[in-house]
Parts: structure tokens; C-alpha cells; sequence
């Protein structure tokens, strides 16, 4: 491929999933106007919330998108070895519920050392819990769509136990756990903004699996078998079941750091829907990302600002965050006829 | 466990089970076409929305029609996108579901604020069947049951004819087994896929209906809970037929009732362990079940 080739297949990639995002957004508002909603008061509210100021920008916008991107590469590492985790959710709280259950002990630690330790559970969690599926889809051929989007609901009525069980705050009142330490929080970027070092180990992370799924043997063979995977078999002798569920189990270890870093560098806590479906909304995010993770950051902020917007339009225009998910379902389904439209 | 236990126990299963077998049925249909059909998540939830919004405005009858009707469009819409957008099934299914969530829950906010639902939603009472429900136990169980648990009975034979017995049947299974094969025998494979995705949808719709107007009583966001993804492990562990869909459905129906059981006798074991029967339930009957029947051999497969 051509340099110049190269060019306009990203600038293709990128106006079309600006089309798909613009087309889901345009949607939402004439749905809004026809329900009777204030189209004005909340395109301006949203446009406050995610870019009105360089603080909305940082501490709203790329805060949102740090857990977005987290668990977009999260389903791109599976998505490119053809196999759908629809389990994010899950995972995201399993890491979350590890994370905290190391990050309220040891105060006093430095963060040098704690830090670490709250991340790798968070990592370990997300692959515990993804290992279910991955079992059933190696051992007795199962999909993983069903049985990972099953186990979101044990997650979160896990979570739900937590909170009022082994991990709630002392107190008792809340359903809640207690704060995490200080050597357990990630640290913040500059003084008076929200934005932690979460954001960076993501992008770091997106660059390192674009090294990987590009210039290594293991990425080859996870794309290869995302391609065709009897072909993988029969022309390469990759053995497609392995290659799948290491990517599963990948797949669902960042959706678990997604958790871990959420708890640490957000809310410094656990409690119930700390994720206002995140595993859900990093489907559209890696999708119009075209599982590409330099696409995938540009998407995870994209539908960061998005979030950020809505939780502006929620609180000054009275529309119910929920309107957001409006957007994405269009999102996905542009991206997927844009997708199939295309010449591969 | 004493009679009237056992009564209490029995008619809660029958009433958890019924929009489960509907949904499951209607979703067995799609899958018999080769399509299946994640949107019934978000097909349940909208019918539920209708039938509570349909019910305060016009009472039940309107309720369930109304119900019907949003599941029937919401199918359309996943249909149009999947068969005709030849879109990944799987994904598109999660999308309008999506849709679907966000959609009734901005709507539910404008009927009736924050407060929700409840209050005005009229409910359906049981109906006792003459001469059958007099049996010991098993008639209070089974014959004193909402109109709309009747109708999911009259489903499964009426499902059964409609598969294995109708033209329709003929063209649904064909296109799900083998869709190139059945387009070289002059089966219009996307129409009847459309057709059969659309009947699931009804179905789902009715089950959404069910949910609100002879289960809960009220709408809330997200009520389905992923009982539309549960339909989905059912087929599969009723293998694709109306009688084992009917049977498994039961068999969840049971294992969400027994929080109910343990209640009654107040054990100390959490609440949560309960709720998480049904999906752990389905985890393991997939296991089991999938292995031995694989479903339609194009199913997931664009045409």
C-alpha cells in the first residue's frame, strides 16, 4: 500500500465516522423535538459540557473517555480475532470491586507500591471473570455473546453484595465502600483538574496494541483468524481456539483495568452503576474506531464529549442522560452498513 | 413443604415463566429463519413501556395491543437493519436493544416525570377456569392464572402448527437451515426472514405486556433486566421447539421463584444470590444444551 493510499483510507475512515456520529447525534435532536424536548437549550448544553471550556474539555470530556478507550481496546483485541465480548460491563466491575477491595488497605503505603498492586488486580479480575466464557466457548463451543452478556448481571448483583456486604464503608449506612487510600489513587494532572493518569496509561496502552496487533507474530495470528479462521487453520495451522481465547482473556483484562482505573482516579470508590454503561457504549466506540486503536482513541473521545455532554444536559436542560444511548445504537449500525458498503 | 406453599411456589413460576416463554418462542421463530435476534431485549422493554402507557390511557385491552405493537416495530427496525442491511446480526441486535433503552427511558421521564410509573397502571387479575382449577394443586397452579398466561399456552401448539405444519414453517426452517439452498428452490429467504423476525417481535411485545400488566404491575427503566437475553438461552435449551421452550421456561420460572420460598422461611443467605439464579441457570443449561443440538445451521448467517 501507498503512502497516498494509506492517507485517504484513514481520511475516508475518519469522515465516515464523523457521518455516523453526526447522523446519531442528528437523530437524538429530532427525536427530542418531536417528544417536546428543548432542542436548543440542550445542543447548547451539550456543547457546554464537553467543549464549552478547557476544563469541561480535560476534566469532563477526557475523563469520560479514559474508561471508553480502556474498553474499546478491550473489544478491539476481540473484535479482531472475531470473537464479540458484550461482557465489558461485567468485567469493568469486577476490576472495579478488586481494585477497591486491595486500594481501601495498607494506608500509609507510598503509591509507588500500591498503585501497581490495585491496577494488577483490576487486570486479574477483568481475566478471572471473562474466563468463564472463555472455558464454554473452548470446551464446549458456546458463544461468547450470551454467556458474557449473562454474567454482566451476576457482576453487577455482585457488586450490589459488595456494597452492603464485605466491602461496605464502616459506617454501615451507605451502600458503599469506604474510600480508597491515598497511595491507592491515581494522581491528577495538574492542580484543580480532574484529569488522572489513567488518560495516559490508556493512550499508552492504545499504542502499544497497535505495535502488537501490526508488528508482532500473536498479532498476525489474531488477525488472521479474525479474517478467516478455518482458512487460519488450514492454510496456516494456527490453532484458532488458543489464539481466541487468549484474546478473550486480554479482552477482558483491560475491561477490568478499565474498572480499576475508574475507581482509582474517579470515584475512589465502589458503589452501585459506577458505570453508566460504559461496556456498552465502548462497543460503538471500537466499532466506529474500525477496531484500529489510533481510531479508537479519536471515537473514545468523540463519545467522552458526548458523555460529558449529556451530564450537562441532564443537569440544565432536564433531559435524561439516557438519550445518549439514542446516539450510539445509531452510531453502531452506521458503522456496521459504512463497514459493509465498503470494499475490504 | 406444605400445599399451600407449594401453590404459592407453583402459580409464581407460571406467572415469571409466561413473558419468558413468550419471548422464547417468539425468538425461536426468528432463529428457526437463520436470524437471531438480540433486539428482543429492547423489543420486551418497549413493549412494556406501550402496554404501561397503553394501559393508563385505555385500560388492559389497550394495554396489550399497544405492547404488541412496539415490539413489532422494533423488530421491524432490527430486521430491516440486519436482513436487509445483511449488518452482524449479533451487533445490530445489540444496538437496537440500545436504542430501545434509551428511547423508553427519555419517554418513561416525560410521561410521568420522575416519579414514574405505577400508580394508575390497572392490572390483570387471575381467572379462574372452570372445573380445572378445582384439582388439588395442580389446577390453582396452572388454571388460576392472568388472561394473558392463557394466551401463552394457546402460543405453544399454535407455534408448533405454525413451524412444522404451515407452508410458512416449511420457508422459515429452510431459510434458517440453508439459505442459499433455499433461494435456489425460489424461497424470497429475506422476506421470510422479516416475516419471522416480525412474529418474534409480536411475541416479544406481548411478553413486555405480560412483564408490566400480570408481573410487576409498573414500568421502570431497564425492567427487563435482560430477560430477553435469558428468552435466548431457553430456545437454545428448549432446542428450538415450542413444548422444550415451554418446559425450560418453566424451569426458569422456578428458579426465580425460589427467592420467594426462601423469603417466606427468612434465611440469612443474601437477597443478591437469588437474583442471580436464572442467569447462572442459563449459563449452565447453554453448556449442556447447545452441545447436543447446535440450532439452525444458518443461523447468524447473512443472506
Amino acid at each position: 500500500m501507498t503512502a497516498g493510499v494509506a492517507v485517504e483510507r484513514v481520511s475516508r475512515d475518519i469522515a465516515h465516522a464523523m457521518a455516523a456520529f453526526a447522523l446519531g447525534l442528528a437523530l437524538l435532536m429530532a427525536f427530542l423535538l418531536l417528544a417536546g424536548f428543548d432542542v436548543g437549550g440542550a445542543l447548547a448544553a451539550l456543547w457546554r459540557g464537553a467543549f464549552g471550556s478547557w476544563y469541561a474539555f480535560t476534566s469532563a470530556t477526557l475523563v469520560r473517555a479514559t474508561p471508553l478507550l480502556l474498553l474499546g481496546l478491550a473489544f478491539t483485541i476481540g473484535g479482531r480475532a472475531g470473537a464479540l465480548n458484550i461482557g465489558m460491563e461485567g468485567q469493568f466491575a469486577a476490576g472495579a470491586i478488586a481494585a477497591v477491595a486491595i486500594g481501601v488497605h495498607g494506608a500509609g503505603t507510598p503509591a509507588a507500591i500500591e498503585l501497581p498492586l490495585v491496577l494488577a488486580g483490576g487486570l486479574v479480575a477483568g481475566a478471572a471473570w471473562i474466563a468463564i466464557p472463555v472455558i464454554l466457548r473452548a470446551r464446549f463451543e458456546i458463544t461468547e455473546v450470551i454467556s458474557t452478556l449473562l454474567l454482566n448481571f451476576v457482576a453487577s448483583a455482585m457488586v450490589s453484595y459488595a456494597v452492603t456486604g464485605p466491602l461496605q464503608e464502616a459506617s454501615r449506612i451507605y451502600p458503599q465502600s469506604a474510600p480508597l487510600v491515598s497511595g491507592a489513587r491515581l494522581p491528577h494532572l495538574g492542580t484543580g483538574s480532574r484529569l488522572h493518569l489513567g488518560f495516559p496509561i490508556a493512550l499508552a496502552i492504545a499504542a502499544a496494541l497497535a505495535l502488537v496487533l501490526n508488528h508482532t507474530r500473536w498479532g498476525f495470528r489474531l488477525r488472521a483468524v479474525g479474517a478467516g479462521g478455518r482458512a487460519a487453520h488450514i492454510v496456516g495451522g494456527i490453532n484458532t481456539t488458543r489464539v481466541i481465547a487468549v484474546a478473550l482473556l486480554w479482552s477482558g483484562a483491560l475491561a477490568g483495568l478499565g474498572g480499576a482505573v475508574e475507581v482509582s482516579g474517579v470515584s475512589f470508590a465502589l458503589y452501585q452503576n459506577l458505570s453508566p454503561g460504559y461496556g456498552f457504549t465502548a462497543i460503538a466506540v471500537a466499532l466506529l474506531g474500525r477496531m484500529r486503536p489510533a481510531l479508537v482513541v479519536v471515537a473514545a473521545i468523540m463519545f467522552g464529549a458526548l458523555e460529558a455532554g449529556a451530564g450537562a444536559m441532564q443537569r440544565d436542560a432536564a433531559i435524561p442522560a439516557v438519550g445518549i444511548e439514542v446516539v450510539e445504537a445509531v452510531v453502531i449500525v452506521a458503522a456496521l452498513i459504512l463497514a459493509w458498503r465498503r470494499p475490504r | 413443604m406444605n400445599a399451600a406453599l407449594a401453590v404459592a411456589f407453583g402459580t409464581a413460576s407460571i406467572r415469571v415463566a409466561t413473558p419468558l416463554v413468550l419471548a422464547a418462542i417468539g425468538e425461536a421463530i426468528a432463529e428457526r429463519s437463520g436470524v437471531i435476534n438480540l433486539g428482543i431485549e429492547g423489543g420486551m422493554l418497549a413493549g412494556a413501556f406501550a402496554a404501561a402507557v397503553g394501559a393508563t390511557h385505555g385500560g388492559l385491552m389497550a394495554g396489550v395491543v399497544a405492547g404488541t405493537l412496539a415490539g413489532i416495530v422494533v423488530a421491524f427496525v432490527f430486521g430491516a437493519i440486519a436482513v436487509w442491511g445483511r449488518t452482524d446480526q449479533i451487533i445490530s441486535g445489540m444496538a437496537v436493544t440500545l436504542a430501545a433503552t434509551g428511547l423508553t427511558g427519555l419517554l418513561a421521564r416525560r410521561v410521568w416525570g420522575v416519579a414514574g410509573a405505577g400508580l394508575s397502571i390497572p392490572t390483570m387479575k387471575a381467572i379462574a377456569v372452570p372445573a380445572l382449577a378445582t384439582i388439588p394443586i395442580v389446577g390453582p397452579i396452572f388454571f388460576n392464572q392472568p388472561a394473558i398466561t392463557y394466551l401463552a399456552y394457546l402460543m405453544i401448539p399454535l407455534a408448533g402448527w405454525l413451524l412444522f405444519r404451515s407452508r410458512f414453517g416449511l420457508e422459515v426452517r429452510a431459510s434458517g437451515e440453508g439459505p442459499a439452498a433455499a433461494a435456489a428452490c425460489g424461497v424470497a429467504v429475506a422476506r421470510v426472514r422479516i416475516t419471522a423476525v416480525v412474529i418474534g417481535g409480536l411475541c416479544a411485545g406481548l411478553a413486555g405486556a405480560s412483564l408490566v400488566l400480570a408481573e410487576v404491575g409498573t414500568f421502570s427503566e431497564q425492567m427487563t433486566a435482560g430477560r430477553g437475553f435469558i428468552a435466548i438461552a431457553i430456545v437454545a435449551l428448549g432446542r428450538w421447539n415450542p413444548v422444550g421452550i415451554a418446559v425450560a421456561s418453566l424451569v426458569f420460572g422456578a428458579a426465580t421463584a425460589t427467592q420467594y420460598l426462601f423469603q417466606a422461611a427468612g434465611t440469612s443467605v443474601p437477597y443478591q444470590l437469588f437474583l442471580v439464579l436464572p442467569y447462572l441457570l442459563a449459563l449452565a443449561v447453554m453448556a449442556i444444551a447447545t452441545r447436543r443440538h447446535g440450532g439452525p445451521a444458518g443461523l447468524g448467517q447473512t443472506h
